[in-house]
């Protein structure tokens, strides 16, 4: 059991979203949280990745509970939301760079690995200029930089053409048959991961 | 180490960042030179006159023009998401705040001290002041930057920001200006001024302590 | 040590406990008010030096003392809010800072009126008023940054933040305030320095800061009370309440 969760609650603007969510993830699993918009998926994955706190409920890593474990979870996490987390004025390359030199990874060449996304030529530019696709890729590629066990994303798959869609599924094969694991909420449906997904259900209250 | 890993990466990209956009401390630095201005228009160009103000214009025009800047401060970081990476990573946020006030600084408060011998013409200080301008500028404009930071952390996800920051941090700008402007003030009469520098280094000391824990926790609860 | 705290730190506890307690202090609050004002301000014999409109301080006095008292209240409920992550001394802040504004805001107003035969004008920069009004820019900028934000809690926890960074300033601000007031005015008498006080005078000054100490509490439960509700409004025990026929007691 890789990561645990029970009783979950989240209230948020006095409307309770969700209460009494229970989650198990362990290596190799997909978890697919889904539910109507307005449901509270944004709200459980930010609570997953440590951005804010339930109202209810306790995370476990690894059987630790989390406020004992934080920085432990935190290094085996990587998590992806709306936001891009890519700065718009410096170019791809640069980004990388800076999560590189934050995450105390060896600094190396990623031409090649924008080059396999599907950004050759892109390296350079500032990310502002870039589509809101080839944008996301930029995003992704923190996917294939990070050591983390734990992917937490939120709708991975926006803006993301086929070709990228289906490159981004083997990518989470690997991922999961290399001993990871994935939470992710998307509207897309997962043809390639049909076998490892899981699906949790969020009711949509009010 | 993790938190000087995270520090200079920040700070080389900020850096890189005001060079790519020089409007970011293009523009705190003319807003000080035309506030300024505006006193002799509003006031009197009277030498004299000019001259017994000076102090306390220098520092107002100062104060404003780096609360100015500092909106900007996590704004862009915020919007893009980096911020929310670098709370879930867990990554050292003190170290992350720190690089971004020492850029910060560089940005509104070191043009302020490159362009202070024009403030010297421009309002016809006497040399002793023009020093005490400097020194006071020195010492005073990295406790403004550390400040204007804490403001811009608190009101970074509000509706109304700029307004509201000002608002918010002017207050605490208050001892800051009246040591400041008394120090200058001193030095146009030749009297020593080191207590007024003194406190200022005190209260800058302080501030370095404080300030970034509370920076750090402001962020925190902006992006949860 | 402060276990017993414990149980006070749930909502719904604590608003049962803040009614009982809002029942007492808000008629000991006006009833202390009420002997505290009209004895200051009608029956104290007439200052031999200041005349009659001296008499104003009865007000003045407390109302600016109870001012920072209430900041300094904000930023302990900030502080137990910071440390014991006990959300309803977030909640708390938002109730005593306008009162706290009120009280500032009465202070200035009395200060000014008991300027205005001794200086000829309505407002002088002196050292306390100074001060006052800077301390009414920091209620205002709590105020403000509280409810800046679409959501509430953000807001309340921004608010809790500024409201202990303003307090580790407010000493700072009062002693550069004072020194800028004796630079500037040269070696003039302070107004507002304290003469010795006739026993006469004193005991009134003494209820009415009794007074206002007591209603700055009762106003606090009330809000809080309020607070409390509002936030917790999605619990089962709110509806109840809210469903209770109305002439149960609340």
């Amino acid at each position: 059991m890789l990561f645990n969760a029970t009783k979950l609650s989240c209230v948020r603007q006095d409307r309770i979203l969700f209460t009494d969510v229970d989650i198990q993830l362990s290596a190799g699993d997909i978890l697919q949280i889904a539910g109507r918009n307005g449901a509270g998926k944004s709200s459980l994955l930010r609570i997953l990745a440590g951005l804010s706190e339930p109202s209810e409920g306790a995370l476990r890593f690894q059987g630790v509970d989390l406020t004992k474990c934080h920085d432990d979870y935190a290094a085996n996490l990587c998590f992806i939301g709306h936001l891009s987390g890519v700065q718009g004025q410096l170019t791809a390359l640069e980004n990388l760079q800076f999560w590189r030199a934050c995450w105390q990874l060896k600094p190396a060449d990623d031409w090649q690995l924008l080059a396999t996304l599907g950004l050759a030529g892109l390296e350079d530019i500032p990310c502002q200029h870039l589509s809101a696709g080839q944008q996301r890729r930029v995003s992704l590629a923190r996917l294939w930089l990070t050591p983390a066990r734990i992917w937490i994303l939120d709708e991975p798959f926006t803006a993301l053409d086929q070709s990228a869609i289906g490159q981004l599924q083997s990518h989470f094969q690997q991922h999961c048959a290399n001993g990871g694991a994935i939470i992710l909420t998307t509207h897309q449906p997962l043809p390639m991961l049909a076998a490892q997904l899981r699906q949790l259900e969020l009711e949509y209250r009010w | 180490m993790s938190i000087a890993a995270v520090f200079m990466a920040t700070f080389r990209r900020d850096l890189r960042l005001l060079a790519r956009q020089k409007s970011d401390w293009l523009n705190p630095l003319f807003f000080f030179l035309v506030v300024l201005s505006l006193f002799p228009l509003g006031i009197g160009a009277k030498p004299n006159l000019l001259r017994e103000i000076a102090p306390g214009i220098i520092w107002i025009a100062a104060l404003l023009s780096v609360l100015l800047g500092a909106e900007r401060l996590f704004k862009q970081d915020y919007r893009d998401g980096v911020l929310e990476q670098l709370v879930s990573a867990r990554l050292p946020l003190p170290a992350y705040v720190l690089a971004k006030m020492a850029a910060s600084w560089c940005a509104s408060g070191l043009p302020l001290i490159i362009v202070s011998p024009l403030l010297a013409l421009l309002l016809g200080l006497s040399e002793s002041a023009f020093v005490a301008v400097v020194a006071t500028l020195l010492l005073g404009t990295p406790l403004l930057t550390l400040l204007s930071a804490l403001g811009a952390a608190l009101t970074l996800s509000a509706d109304k920001g700029g307004i509201l920051l000002a608002l918010v941090i002017l207050p605490f700008y208050i001892p800051l200006l009246i040591f400041a402007s008394a120090a200058v003030e001193q030095a146009a009469f030749g009297l020593p001024y080191g207590a007024q520098l003194a406190i200022i280094a005190a209260m800058l000391c302080l501030a370095l302590a404080l300030v970034p824990f509370a920076v750090f926790k402001a962020l925190k609860l902006n992006v949860g | 040590m402060f276990k017993w705290l414990d149980p006070y730190a749930k909502p719904q506890r604590l608003y049962a406990v803040c009614g009982a307690w809002q029942r007492v202090l808000m008629p000991m609050a006006w009833l202390t008010l009420l002997i505290g004002v009209v004895w200051g301000l009608g029956f104290t014999p007439a200052d031999y030096q200041q005349g009659d409109s001296y008499r104003i301080i009865h007000i003045h006095v407390p109302a600016a003392i109870w001012s920072m008292g209430a900041y300094s209240s904000m930023a302990i409920a900030a502080f137990i809010a910071l440390v014991w992550q006990i959300k309803v001394a977030q909640w708390a802040i938002g109730a005593i800072a306008p009162i706290g504004a009120c009280f500032t805001l009465i202070a200035l107003f009395t200060g000014s009126f008991w300027g205005k035969p001794m200086w000829g004008t309505w407002w002088e920069w002196d050292a306390r008023l100074t001060s006052e009004l800077i301390l009414l820019f920091l209620y205002v900028g709590v105020i403000a940054l509280q409810n800046a934000f679409a959501d509430r809690e953000t807001g309340d926890k921004a608010a809790s933040l500024l409201a202990m960074v303003g307090v580790v300033n407010l000493p700072i601000i009062h002693f550069s305030v004072e020194w800028w007031n004796t630079l500037h005015q040269g070696a003039s008498i302070t107004k507002f320095a304290k003469p010795s006080i006739d026993p006469s005078m004193l005991w009134p000054l003494l209820i009415c800061m009794l007074a206002f100490a007591l209603l700055l509490a009762a106003l606090t439960c009330l809000r809080l009370r309020t607070a409390i509700l509002q936030h917790e409004q999605h619990r089962s025990w709110v509806r109840d309440l809210a469903e209770e026929p109305t002439d149960a007691k609340v």
